[in-house]
């Protein structure tokens, strides 16, 4: 794991120190609240519905025991004992007091964590894959560059005043595992004829209320330009982005306007100057970021594990973990293991401190002490030994963590919602518990087989309507909460935004409606393995729409 | 109907409503139940007040004598979220 050096811990701690004195002077009332604000903002602290919110950043969703169990103190000591991981792999505590948030980030900065950049009109958190550096289908690990971005990113001076908010995602291969391209730039890792690294860049991607699937601007930018042209892709954005209407102030509006073609000889213009500049990253650089992140010792191992075999035998519901919660590991013996933190009827993403603190000690014994956060909200162990899977499921099942359906129709993403967010306009959560529920039946779920279903509570689109298999977004109709369903939608390789399928659903009837859909799609598939989304870009939405208000 | 004057702690964040001599109360049952001009002047005279930002009146029926918001989005506020009993401040 990437560890901070001297300048680093230094800057995260005058941050605190800054952050700590402007707290001071607001409660004792020599700021405003307009004045105040942008400061508690870049901080990653908002006022929600019922109480402020800390949004804490978990660098492209590493995390150590060590933080994982720093997080669990933060939250038995000053909030309520849990916390929620979010879709773009953070930690949210909803109930922290203003007071507190001082001694919270000061906590935090002991472990190398922080708020910075988790909100406001910057570069956020840098995103990836929640198997960087694990899976068997990865060319490169991506988390280095994603650390070169963060270091670049963090205040930056120039890109602190953005028109928007801007959001960054690099993958490590062809499969994309962090909906790459609902990003405002996505990278993916490809080798060149050569075999020399370097990035497939796309651009003005993004959810929200104007969906878009990133475009390709270019194939193949080398290893050692990459912060170059980033940062002409900024420069671009800063200078000709929209700052008149917010709601068109993504970079996505701007090469939706512009034409990608206009804003590919626009980035190239600036790239032209900047590259070979202070901002060319070293071949010697990279080598010293990745050593950070060298995967831990792992030890050679038949490909296939007995002891697996055998607990899976005996076990069917073991067998079920097996199949749904791990991901194929590129060291044979071995495997990635998700621990999913959408228990059935439950709310998705939360984790309680005492499970937190499992998952530590777990990760720790099992797992080399490294936890991942993944932007669907569960957990993963990147690198656990096959024989070691079934001593991990036991300890999962006492923990209440051991659900497994990761991949399945009750794996559901879902932003806070109308419970506890001020923007939203309808809740998510209950939604997401009474799927979860009516979807149970580990038979259902195989019997329905792969599928996202994700909600957002309003059109800003946290939860990832727009690329869930099946999208629910939740509206406010004359007071009362609705949901519109989409369906076709996708965040992987074929990335796809769903299409509204007709007129919303209300509270009570929405759950019906996204079963009809499931058994009309179960009527309807070719075979058992034709996935749902595979048989809705064959059928089209027709005998949805049929199945749902009728002819 | 009747109007409510409503805000968050600056120190906690805490959703909180104002009664009837001014004071903050996490409790909706507190909240000096106002006419919206009665409301409207409350809300100039709470504007100095450094202990509470996000001002707001919101508009509230009475069921059996006691105040609930019109709004979803405020019965939750007042009441504490659906799915999780973090926060019960004043369920009625």
């Amino acid at each position: 794991m990437y560890r901070y050096d001297e300048f680093d811990a230094d800057f995260v701690r005058a941050r605190v120190a800054q952050f700590s004195d402007q707290v001071t002077r607001r409660l004792a009332g020599e700021m405003t609240e307009e004045e105040f604000r942008p400061h508690r903002l870049m901080n990653g602290l908002y006022l929600q519905l019922h109480a402020y919110m800390l949004r804490v950043a978990i660098p492209y969703g590493t995390l150590s025991s060590r933080q994982m169990r720093r997080l669990a103190h933060v939250a038995r000591t000053w909030d309520k004992g849990y916390g929620h991981f979010t879709t773009r792999q953070n930690l949210q505590f909803n109930w922290p007091a203003l007071k507190d948030v001082p001694a919270i980030l000061a906590s935090l900065a002991e472990v190398e964590m922080h708020a910075i950049q988790t909100s406001g009109n910057c570069i956020r958190n840098v995103t990836t894959d929640h198997f960087a550096g694990a899976a068997a289908d990865e060319i490169v690990d991506p988390r280095p560059y994603a650390e070169i971005l963060r270091q670049w990113s963090s205040l930056n001076p120039e890109f602190s005043f953005l028109p928007r908010k801007f959001k960054i995602a690099v993958i490590g291969g062809p499969r994309d595992r962090a909906a790459m391209r609902a990003h405002d730039v996505g990278l993916e890792i490809r080798r060149n004829e050569a075999g020399a690294i370097g990035f497939r860049v796309f651009v003005g991607g993004g959810l929200g209320r104007t969906p878009m699937i990133g475009r390709e601007l270019n194939p193949f930018v080398a290893e050692g330009d990459i912060l170059a042209y980033i940062d002409a892709i900024l420069r671009v954005y800063n200078l000709a982005g929209r700052r008149d209407n917010k709601y068109k102030a993504r970079i996505k509006i701007l090469v939706h306007e512009a034409g990608i073609d206009d804003i590919r000889q626009a980035v190239e213009a600036e790239f032209a100057v900047v590259r070979n500049g202070p901002l060319a990253v070293p071949a010697a650089e990279v080598a010293r970021i990745r050593a950070y992140f060298a995967p831990p010792p792992l030890s050679d191992r038949p490909a296939v594990s007995t002891r697996l075999a055998t607990a899976s035998a005996a076990d069917p519901a073991f067998a079920r973990f097996v199949r749904l919660n791990l991901n194929p590991h590129r060291q044979p013996g071995y495997a990635s293991v998700t621990i999913s933190l959408k228990p059935i009827g439950g709310i998705p993403g939360d984790a309680s401190a005492e499970q937190m603190e499992v998952v530590a000690d777990l990760a720790d014994r099992f797992a080399h002490g490294e936890i991942r956060v993944s932007h669907e909200q569960n957990l993963v162990l990147p690198h656990v030994a096959l024989d070691d899977v079934p001593g991990l499921y036991a300890e999962l099942a006492v923990a209440g963590l051991a659900t497994a359906n990761v991949g399945s129709a009750t794996d559901i993403i879902a932003c806070p919602g109308l419970d506890y967010c001020a923007l939203a306009n309808a809740r998510s959560i209950p939604v997401a518990s009474e799927l979860s529920a009516r979807f149970g039946d580990p038979a259902r779920q195989d019997e329905i087989g792969p599928l996202s279903i994700n909600i957002s509570g309003c059109i800003n689109a946290c939860g990832h309507h727009h690329v869930g298999h099946i999208g629910i977004l939740g509206v406010d109709k004359k007071g009362d909460e609705a949901y519109q369903i989409t369906l076709g939608g996708s965040a992987d390789e074929a990335t796809s935004i769903g299409s509204i399928i007709g007129p919303g659903f209300s509270a009570e009837t929405v759950v019906d409606a996204v079963e009809k859909v499931i058994d009309t799609y179960i009527a309807l598939r070719v075979a058992p393995d034709e996935t749902f989304i595979a048989a809705y870009r064959r059928l089209g939405e027709a005998p949805f729409k049929e199945a749902l208000y009728g002819r | 109907m009747p109007f409510v004057i409503t805000a968050n702690r600056l120190d906690t964040g805490l959703a909180v409503y104002r009664d009837a001599v001014g004071a903050w109360s996490v409790h909706l049952d507190a909240a000096a139940l106002l006419t919206e001009t009665e409301a409207q002047m409350g809300l100039q005279a709470a504007g100095h007040d450094n202990a509470v930002v996000d001002l707001n009146i919101i508009d509230v029926s009475l069921d059996s004598g006691r105040p609930v918001p019109s709004r979803l989005r405020e019965r939750i506020r007042a009441f504490g979220p659906t799915v999780k009993s973090d926060h019960r401040p004043s369920r009625p």
